[in-house]
């Protein structure tokens, strides 16, 4: 049975349930209402959520624990004379998977019946004909052993599909059964669905937990397993990356150094425009400039931030390259090869960045004590001097956290750089070479059709881990300056 | 005390007050400066922001039209007959087809040399086409029949002026002779710009072929993941967003969720894109380049969003309102539910628009997720396939474009982001509509 029929029969038990459970609760006190504990549709509620909740709870379990158990029992069938020396248990899985999924397609399509594609002692070359015929992509041998796996891996995902279904059936029938139970006028029912949409809320909120949970999960252990194949030391110390893809792994430098010097280097340049112009323009905005000025300029500068990166990454590649080219080319004065560079990529990172420096800034200058500048006018400074010694200095620590998170945001970055830095990892000093950096190589390490179990893949997964490390370490560092600065004038 | 240390001063000041001295016009001269500083940063961000918008539309403008042949073609049912007797059909149809084009252009009295390959280069094989269109519309036949063809690419570039004369070289694509079929053609007015209606509607086409790619099957994909996003991110965040605004307690746990939303928020996106790849592909074996999964991790990415600006309009909602609310008998859920959450609504739905945008212009996670391997050639048949099927989105389709090889996809790529941006715009105006229609200042 579909998912999606399975969620809208629970769904449909709980409707019926809430119905139901209303009309008990009120026919249990005579059709009065005022001799009920709570309004009748709470009564419902009782019935509807404990219908609902539970049920959807186990399918979602249900759905994350049978690929896991079906995987690992089917991958434990498979022969140890089925895995080749140069291949692996992983990646035979992989096949089995594919072989499964072939075969359900072709079921699908009506060029199998059922029973031949679960027949354990079907001819292999007929099934493989037959799954090339219905435009399945198997590799060239589907051997014995997979084919049968593969039947053994369809039978009990399709078992598994059905115990599911019928559970969680019986689950939101028995829980609306109880709630039907309770339906009673002195069942203090608001109170119970009051308890358990709160739950629901605690849930919602620890979604945020779950994900960065998910995330550090995901990172760690495939970066545990990248380390058990290339040495930890390698990768942070290496001058050197270059991946190979011809073979699995061995000949591979993955240096990590190249990469974090491209990202900083490009991070530097992108500070380096959006800096200042980001902070003057925040001063003038918010200590020059007129009301009218500001209604209108301020916008206008965040509509830069609004623009999606890819749009950035392209008026890299496309605009920004070439008109550097053409100045620092051949043609002019001779320092740039193509048009992705340093600069390149750097000088639109920068733009991207501006208004977001200049809104912090300006939030944090807007935040300083008007009384602060009263007193450096009383002294007769000028308006420039006053913000110069007195406005900025006081913002300063504000001011600072703005810039560290730019940062983070520069080295997080990802489209403008994959389109517009170039990809060879390089340790030079010439702005307008092409470099690359972290995320870039992110990308380019797990796209395509990479095995991931080599060590070229999953490289990726310590780039990220890096990456992760270090946005965290600025972000957190940002939040503490900024939260420590609005102390002191709270 | 003091009067005396004032008095001592022994230059006393010379000149009248109205007179500035040097002192006071190099501070004044500071100031305009630092002022002037100020301003130029303006203008210098006003500056980039308008040559990106510039650059994207006469970039982009291209992209939406294209140059069609205009053919006025009659075809009698004993052509039709001979052609379907021919053992190479569609190329019989294609003679038929370049005698009447020869024909239009002598009645004009031009005088222009071109044969059936030259024809191939431009227009593509067209015999196919006429003889589908036959086959189909077999009324036509004997009839005059306006055939517009699309020619190809590189002779919209031609025609654009992005490409000359002396750069093109001879190839397959294009001969050096053939442009002056296509001026004569120009000045014959039989081809002419028309509206790429295909670039809106279309799927994307091979790397041979960038007249023939469109936008269309992208913005399906772009839009089904966007439903993903919606359905899954606004009950969550706004479930959660009550329980830390209005229930939570103040202890560890609560501390815990605050701290992982607000660093959450500033994950780099392609931090999501690896959980995506490692816990939806890797772990739950979801299929790949499937908007489920694009819009599952863009969810994830959006929640901090949607979250922190949730909590600030169930903030902005004055606790008079729940203190009323309570005071007539309410619990405390039930004031929750039945009155400040329909108040903060309006800024619930501008906060959650505006990170939908987000979502829909990102581009980085979907390249992980295999969103960008993935060459839209199709519409997906059905609503639930929408969800599953292999398909792109439009930064992603963008992204494509944008890698090729050939220079011809760089305008389609430039024609995407208008779209997008049009997208874009339209959900920013909405929201800020909602706002300035519903909001409430206490």
């Amino acid at each position: 049975m579909p998912l999606f029929w399975l969620i809208l029969i629970v769904l449909a038990i709980a409707a019926g349930g809430f119905l139901l459970g209303r009309q008990r609760s009120l026919a249990s006190a005579g059709g009065d209402n005022r001799e009920l504990h709570s309004l009748p549709s709470y009564y419902g509620w009782n019935v509807a959520l404990k219908a609902a909740v539970p049920a959807m709870l186990l399918i979602v379990v249900w759905l994350l624990v049978q690929p896991l158990y079906v995987g690992s029992t089917v991958s434990s069938m498979i022969p140890d004379h089925a895995v080749d020396d140069n291949s692996s248990r992983g990646l035979v899985m992989a096949e089995v998977r594919r072989t499964a999924e072939g075969l359900d397609n072709a079921v699908s399509e009506g060029i199998m019946t059922e029973d031949y594609a679960r027949d354990l002692r079907a001819d292999i070359t007929d099934v493989t004909q037959r799954l090339k015929d219905a435009g399945q992509i198997v590799t060239s041998e589907v051997t014995q052993p997979i084919l049968n796996a593969a039947q053994r891996f369809r039978v009990m995902n399709a078992a598994g599909n059905l115990y599911m279904s019928i559970a969680a059936i019986v689950l939101a029938a028995l829980g609306a059964f109880w709630g039907l139970k309770e339906a009673h006028f002195d069942f203090r029912a608001r109170n119970v669905v009051e308890h358990g949409i709160r739950a629901i809320l605690v849930g919602a909120a620890s979604i945020a937990i779950l994900t960065t949970v998910g995330i550090v999960l995901s990172l760690v252990f495939n970066t545990i397993e990248f380390f058990r194949l290339y040495p930890a030391w390698d990768f942070f110390t290496g001058l050197n990356w270059a991946p190979s893809f011809s073979g699995r792994g061995g000949s591979s430098d993955l240096g990590v150094i190249p990469l974090l010097w491209g990202t900083f280097y490009i991070s530097i340049v992108a500070l380096a425009v959006a800096v200042p112009i980001g902070l003057f323009s925040a001063v003038y905005l918010s200590e020059y400039a007129s009301r009218r000025v500001r209604s209108v300029a301020k916008p206008m500068l965040e509509v830069l931030a609004g623009i999606p990166t890819i749009v950035y990454g392209l008026f890299a590649l496309l605009t920004v390259g070439p008109l550097l080219l053409s100045v620092f080319g051949r043609d002019g004065l001779g320092w740039m090869q193509a048009g992705t560079a340093v600069m390149t990529a750097g000088l639109v990172m920068g733009i991207m960045l501006i208004p977001f420096v200049s809104s912090l800034s300006d939030d944090i200058i807007n935040a300083v004590p008007q009384a602060m500048r009263d007193g450096s006018y009383g002294l007769g400074a000028t308006k420039s001097e006053t913000i110069r010694q007195v406005v900025l200095p006081a913002a300063l620590p504000g001011i600072v956290g703005a810039i560290l998170l730019a940062a983070s945001r520069a080295i997080g970055e990802t489209m403008i750089v994959v389109l517009g830095a170039g990809a060879a990892a390089k340790l030079a000093l010439n702005p307008f070479e092409a470099m690359t950096t972290v995320t870039a190589k992110i990308v380019s390490q797990l796209t395509g059709d990479a095995d991931f179990a080599s060590p070229e893949a999953l490289v990726a997964f310590a780039l990220g881990m890096t990456l992760f490390v270090i946005t965290l370490g600025l972000n957190v560092l940002a939040l503490y300056i900024v939260r420590k600065y609005r102390e002191q004038y709270e | 005390m003091t009067d005396a240390s004032l008095n001592s001063s022994d230059a006393p000041r010379k000149g009248s007050l109205h007179v500035q001295d040097a002192q006071t016009t190099r501070r004044n001269r500071a100031e305009a400066r630092f002022k002037g500083y100020g301003i130029a940063a303006i203008l210098v961000g006003l500056f980039f922001l308008v040559v990106l918008a510039v650059s994207i539309v006469r970039s982009g403008a291209p992209a939406f039209t294209r140059t069609v042949v205009d053919v006025q073609f009659t075809m009698s049912s004993a052509q039709v007959q001979a052609a379907e007797n021919e053992l190479f059909k569609t190329k019989a149809y294609q003679t038929a087809f370049i005698d009447a084009l020869k024909t239009q252009l002598d009645a004009r009295g031009m005088q222009v040399e071109f044969d059936n390959a030259a024809i191939e280069r431009l227009l593509g094989k067209i015999g196919g086409d006429l003889r589908t269109f036959y086959a189909e519309n077999p009324d036509q036949i004997g009839q005059e029949v306006s055939f517009q063809l699309p020619a190809s690419s590189r002779v919209d570039r031609y025609l654009n002026g992005d490409l000359t004369r002396d750069d093109i070289e001879d190839s397959r694509f294009l001969m050096k002779a053939d442009l002056d079929l296509v001026d004569a053609l120009e000045e014959a007015g039989i081809i002419r710009g028309a509206f790429n209606w295909t670039f809106i509607t279309g799927t994307d086409s091979g790397v041979d072929n960038p007249g023939g790619a469109g936008l269309g099957a992208s913005v399906i994909g772009s839009f089904f993941m966007m439903l993903v996003v919606l359905v899954l991110s606004l009950p969550i965040g706004v479930a959660a967003s009550i329980y830390l605004e209005e229930f939570a307690p103040q202890n560890k746990f609560t501390d815990l969720i605050e701290v992982n939303i607000s660093n959450l928020a500033a994950v780099p996106s392609i931090v999501f894109g690896i959980l995506g790849l490692a816990v939806f592909i890797q772990f739950m074996h979801l299929p790949q380049s499937a908007p489920l999964v694009g819009g599952l991790v863009l969810t994830l990415m959006t929640l901090p969003t949607i979250i922190i600006s949730t909590r600030a309009s169930l903030k902005s909602v004055p606790p008079s309102i729940r203190d009323a609310a309570l005071g007539v008998g309410a619990s405390k859920m039930q004031a929750v539910f039945h009155h400040v959450l329909p108040l903060a609504m309006p800024g619930i739905l501008t906060g959650t628009i505006i990170g939908l945008a987000q979502a829909l212009g990102e581009t980085a996670p979907l390249l992980l997720i295999g969103m960008v391997g993935f060459v839209a050639r199709g519409y997906p048949d059905g609503v639930m396939a929408g969800f599953t099927e292999a398909n792109s989105a439009m930064p992603a389709q963008i992204y494509t474009w944008a890698a090729r090889a050939d220079a011809s996809f760089y305008e389609k790529a430039w024609g995407g982001i208008i779209i997008l941006l049009a997208f874009l715009l339209t959900m920013n105006i909405i929201a800020i509509i909602l706002r300035r229609r519903f909001e409430r200042r206490w």
